[in-house]
């Protein structure tokens, strides 16, 4: 066996020395990885049995289950809403009759930060980058004709999770069914609100209880939904690198457990529950090693560190959007192509579900052909591509095991360097996480500018272009429009028992050991809105003050 | 002995928390020897306006990924001509379809920068026509 | 001149004028301060300074809070570093005080050091002078304390506050040899952490040894700024130590030395940038360097018949 490496020791020096002349002739492009070859010496520490093993098998590099997609593909999830309920309803059914086999809502800001749509701060924002909701008549307008004990739904909302979940159950109890049959999503993490995405609205303490209340209601009253998207998704969008991607992302994780074992849970009773949001980038063989690693540390961190024993809780399932933030306004049209190839690599990571992206998305929100094409993308990457047809094809690759290791390293350093900092919450407080995204961020835009990172039709291979025609465009009088639908909502409720509600949601936030969201479903089943449930949060728990190092 | 230099407001109107672009045209500034003032997410035209005022700003430097521009960017020039800033370069950048900019600039928005934008265009903008 | 008018009628957009003519060195800011010093005076001035991290910003915040609560207006003025190799910089205070933007009886201004090092104090002080004319009661000066420079900045102040945290190891030496002496109040922030009590042991412990002699011991208020705790007891602190000065003259004295510094300042930059535009711009320094050069004359002898000629009159 000595031999055979040292064979190979050998034969790769004198092909090394045999580049080293070109090179001097032909220096290579900035930005690459280390080595130009990869050879079974950069693997021959890696213990396959340890460490990569088989699907469903600890700790997960292959994949979370057994057959992957030769039993069923991943949930082809679109990621969609805008303007009103009415407007999101419509284009909901559309995907489902499509082949979208999971729904994801898109909220408007207003609704994301808890604020109705007649508040003075919502102007302008009512509707655009998602649907408006500001109440229960709302959310079963959303869902009107929809089978909510059929379809899965995703829903992009974090700070008031708990009030649109509420809503959920709610507008099932009205369709007859139960909550115990519900099956979704609610993204619910806060932490990469305050270091990534900026749609916080409590304070950490508080924002931490909310959490661990709905991870505590929904084991015992929801048992099949997802209560949190531990997301690292908008962390990359917001410039960080892949191993810090999943580094950050798996510290909230870790952070997130914590809390809910302070609070008494058994790690066993909520964990199985948890699950991922990564991002699918530019560099195909990168991602797929990002997704690979981050399903070994997530297996590694619940048994060793926190003593899990059910191999549920180990398993690190996620759902992959790709990256908004590599399409490009210019040539829209290769943005097709990035997203397939991003596609390609979300697949080949072993994802659960996947968003793909619009070609116009760095325009504007997208237009139902565009939406199709992206959907289509992920129909022709399982059923033509062959990607799908065997489990985790790139394993044993030289070059994609021994990237797996790398980030996996870089990752642990990571979340070392923040277990010394006093976990995530300080390191958010302390900033450290937003600098470091902040400087990969500038790194990343100084090599698009020097040249040394080529994007097509950016800064390099560009063409004069004509404007984009046939954008989507928002109707302008959505605010207005719900506006009216809110006073005349508010008008037709009792009122009082919006008050009374409201009052014992407020009594309930001050008792610390009160589980919330029985409260907030007893104030949202009064048609009490999401401004009104949020603002009695706001005058008990406070707000969240950002301070942004740069 | 003058000790002149070019200060600039970085600002985030509306509720979008994508503070990326900002950020790192913040940074660019700096580093093209600017002084840069931001304020972070969530401000109101109001607060924009008046912050631009007490800072004395040459320039107003807008982000805005939400879709919210057309109200809120005109919003900000009006307030800001009303403080008596009549000299006040005000440009904007982010998520800006290129059939909203005639009237962002009819608004008095001096020039629209969309995503793919170098920052060094940026730069160059603010020299060639900050006053 | 309409500029000092308009702000001593309360034209917010002629003091931010005003602290820009102040700052990059107009010509006419020498003759808007001479208009506008009968109208100083009045103001409390205090300065905030202390080690990156510490909250300075946050505490300015809140106690500015404190103040406007307590009916009186604020001027904050808030100084952070310029970058040595592109003389830019990233004003990254005001983002902690954005609650107090819409509050009219609030002024914030944000300030770069700008590599003058003598210069920063001077210009400071000139606009904390705008502020107190405009009339403002309370007037913050915040700044890093890291640097001769800053120790200056703080000079300019009645009260000077010195902000710390605890987890700052073996700075705690740093700070001794520093900003120690500079502290009329002591905050410790972040007091809810690992290691306040240790700080405040150590902070005490230095005070008392280099107190002995004083008449005014220093407190040390725990502090957590961004939870307001302990805000109103430091306010009352600062407010005890305003009139511990003002009672034993300390106050009159301080103001007598400030006053003393800032005419002899005044006076040398002023003296000195005449006598150099007055050789420059008749090219008599380059004859002057000629013949230094040579050894035909040397420097004491220039200086000697330069002040003569241009001075003694």
């Amino acid at each position: 066996m000595s031999t055979e490496k040292e064979k190979i020791q050998a034969e790769l020096d004198a092909y090394n020395a045999s580049v080293e002349k070109a090179v001097a002739k032909f220096p290579e492009r900035p930005n690459l990885p280390e080595q130009r070859l990869y050879t079974p010496l950069d693997i021959k520490d890696t213990d396959y049995a340890d460490e990569v093993s088989f699907p469903g098998v600890y700790p997960y590099t292959r994949g979370v289950q057994p057959t992957m997609y030769r039993g069923r593909f991943w949930t082809m999830r679109m990621y969609a809403g805008f303007s009103t309920a009415e407007e999101s309803n419509k284009r909901y059914r559309y995907l489902i009759e499509s082949g979208a086999s999971g729904l994801s809502c898109a909220f408007d800001l207003p609704t994301q930060i808890g604020y109705d749509s007649d508040d003075a701060i919502s102007e302008g924002e009512v509707g655009k980058v998602g649907v408006a909701i500001d109440s229960l008549a709302d959310m079963e307008v959303l869902f009107d004709k929809i089978d909510l004990g059929k379809v899965s739904t995703s829903m992009t909302i974090n700070a008031p999770a708990s009030v649109l979940l509420a809503m959920y159950i709610a507008v099932a109890e009205k369709q007859g069914v139960a909550a115990d049959q519900l099956k979704g999503t609610i993204q619910n993490d806060i932490l990469k609100e305050y270091a990534a995405r900026g749609t916080y609205i409590f304070p950490p303490r508080p924002s931490m209880r909310l959490i661990t209340n709905i991870f505590e209601y929904c084991s015992q009253n929801v048992p099949k939904w997802n209560t949190i998207s531990i997301s690292g998704y908008h962390i990359r969008e917001a410039g960080s690198t892949a191993a810090q991607e999943i580094a950050f992302t798996i510290s909230d994780g870790i952070a997130y457990v914590e809390a809910a074992i302070k609070a008494g849970l058994d790690v066993d009773a909520f964990a199985g529950r948890l699950s991922f949001f990564w991002n699918a980038h530019n560099n195909l063989l990168e991602e797929v090693a990002k997704f690979r690693a981050s399903r070994r540390i997530w297996a590694k961190v619940m048994k060793e560190r926190f003593n899990s024993k059910k191999e549920k809780s180990m398993k690190l399932r996620f759902h992959t959007q790709t990256a908004g933030s590599m399409l490009t306004a210019q040539q829209p049209n290769n943005n097709i192509v990035r997203v397939a190839l991003q596609t390609a690599a979300a697949v080949m990571g072993g994802t659960q579900s996947l968003h793909t992206n619009s070609r116009d998305e760095a325009l504007a929100l997208p237009t139902e052909e565009s939406v199709m094409v992206a959907l289509r993308t992920q129909q022709i990457v399982a059923y033509e591509s062959g990607l799908a047809d065997v489990i985790d094809p790139l394993a044993g690759s030289y070059y994609v095991e021994s990237m797996t290791n790398k980030i996996e390293a870089e990752a642990w350093d990571y979340i070392k360097k923040i277990d010394e900092i006093g976990g995530a919450v300080s390191a958010i407080e302390k900033g450290y996480i937003q600098k470091e995204i902040q400087d990969s961020a500038y790194k990343w835009q100084m090599d698009v500018e020097s040249g040394a990172k080529v994007i097509v039709g950016v800064n390099k291979f560009q063409v004069e272009e004509k404007p984009v025609e046939g954008l989507l465009r928002v109707d302008a009088s959505v605010g207005e429009k719900q506006k009216a639908k809110l006073a005349e909502m508010k008008a037709g409720r009792d009122n009082d028992a919006v008050k009374a509600a409201l009052a014992a949601l407020e009594n309930a936030c001050k008792d610390e050991n009160e589980n919330l969201m029985p409260h907030i479903l007893g104030a949202v089943r009064t048609y009490a809105t999401l401004g009104e449930i949020c603002g009695v949060m706001r005058k008990v728990f406070g707000e969240y003050e950002a301070h942004t190092n740069l | 002995m003058m000790e002149k230099r070019i200060r600039v407001l970085v600002a985030k109107p509306g509720l979008d928390g994508h503070d990326r672009g900002a950020k790192v045209v913040a940074r660019a500034l700096r580093d093209a020897g600017f002084e840069v003032i931001y304020t972070g997410l969530r401000q109101t035209p109001e607060q924009i306006a008046e912050a631009a005022l007490q800072e004395d700003v040459n320039v107003v430097a807008m982000s805005i990924l939400s879709g919210a521009h057309p109200h809120l960017f005109p919003k900000v020039v009006e307030l800001v001509r009303a403080n008596g800033m009549n000299d006040t370069l005000i440009v904007g950048g982010g998520v800006i379809p290129e059939g909203d900019i005639p009237a962002l600039k009819e608004a008095g928005i001096a020039e629209v920068f969309t995503p793919g934008t170098p920052t060094g265009n940026i730069v160059e903008f603010i020299k060639a026509n900050v006053k | 001149m309409d500029i000092v008018k308009d702000l001593l009628n309360g034209s917010r957009l002629a003091l931010s004028r005003t602290i820009t003519a102040i700052e990059n060195e107009y010509d006419e800011a020498v003759d808007i301060m001479k208009e506008l010093y009968p109208h100083t005076g009045h103001a409390f001035v205090l300065g905030i300074t202390g080690p990156p991290g510490a909250g300075k910003s946050t505490m300015t915040d809140k106690l500015a809070r404190a103040y406007r609560n307590m009916g009186k207006t604020v001027g904050i003025i808030a100084v952070d570093p310029t970058s040595p190799f592109s003389g830019g910089a990233i004003l990254g205070d005001r983002i902690r005080m954005n609650s107090l933007t819409l509050d009219e009886g609030v002024f914030i201004r944000s300030m770069g050091t700008r590599g003058s090092l003598g210069g920063l104090s001077h210009k400071t002080a000139d606009a904390v002078k705008a502020l107190d004319a405009f009339g403002k009661d309370v007037i913050f000066v915040e700044t890093v304390g890291v640097g001769q420079s800053e120790v200056d900045i703080v000079k300019a102040a009645d009260t000077t506050m010195v902000v710390l945290i605890p987890g700052m190891g073996d700075d705690i030496q740093a700070i001794k040899a520093g900003i120690l002496e500079i502290g009329d109040v002591f905050a410790i922030n972040k007091a809810d952490h690992d290691g306040a009590d240790k700080l405040q042991m150590e902070l005490n412990m230095m005070l008392d040894l280099d107190g002995e002699m004083k008449e005014w011991r220093p407190p040390i208020q725990k502090v957590i700024a961004s939870q307001g705790e302990g805000i109103n007891e430091l306010v009352a602190q600062l407010d005890k130590h305003y009139s511990y000065i003002k009672e034993n003259g300390v106050l009159e004295q301080r103001r007598h030395e400030r006053t003393r510094t800032e005419l002899m300042e005044l006076l040398n930059a002023s003296i000195g940038r005449y006598i150099t535009n007055s050789i420059v711009k008749t090219g008599r320094l380059d004859n002057y360097l000629e013949d230094i050069k040579s050894r035909a004359n040397d420097p004491y002898t220039i200086v000697r018949s330069l002040l003569d000629e241009l001075l003694v009159k």
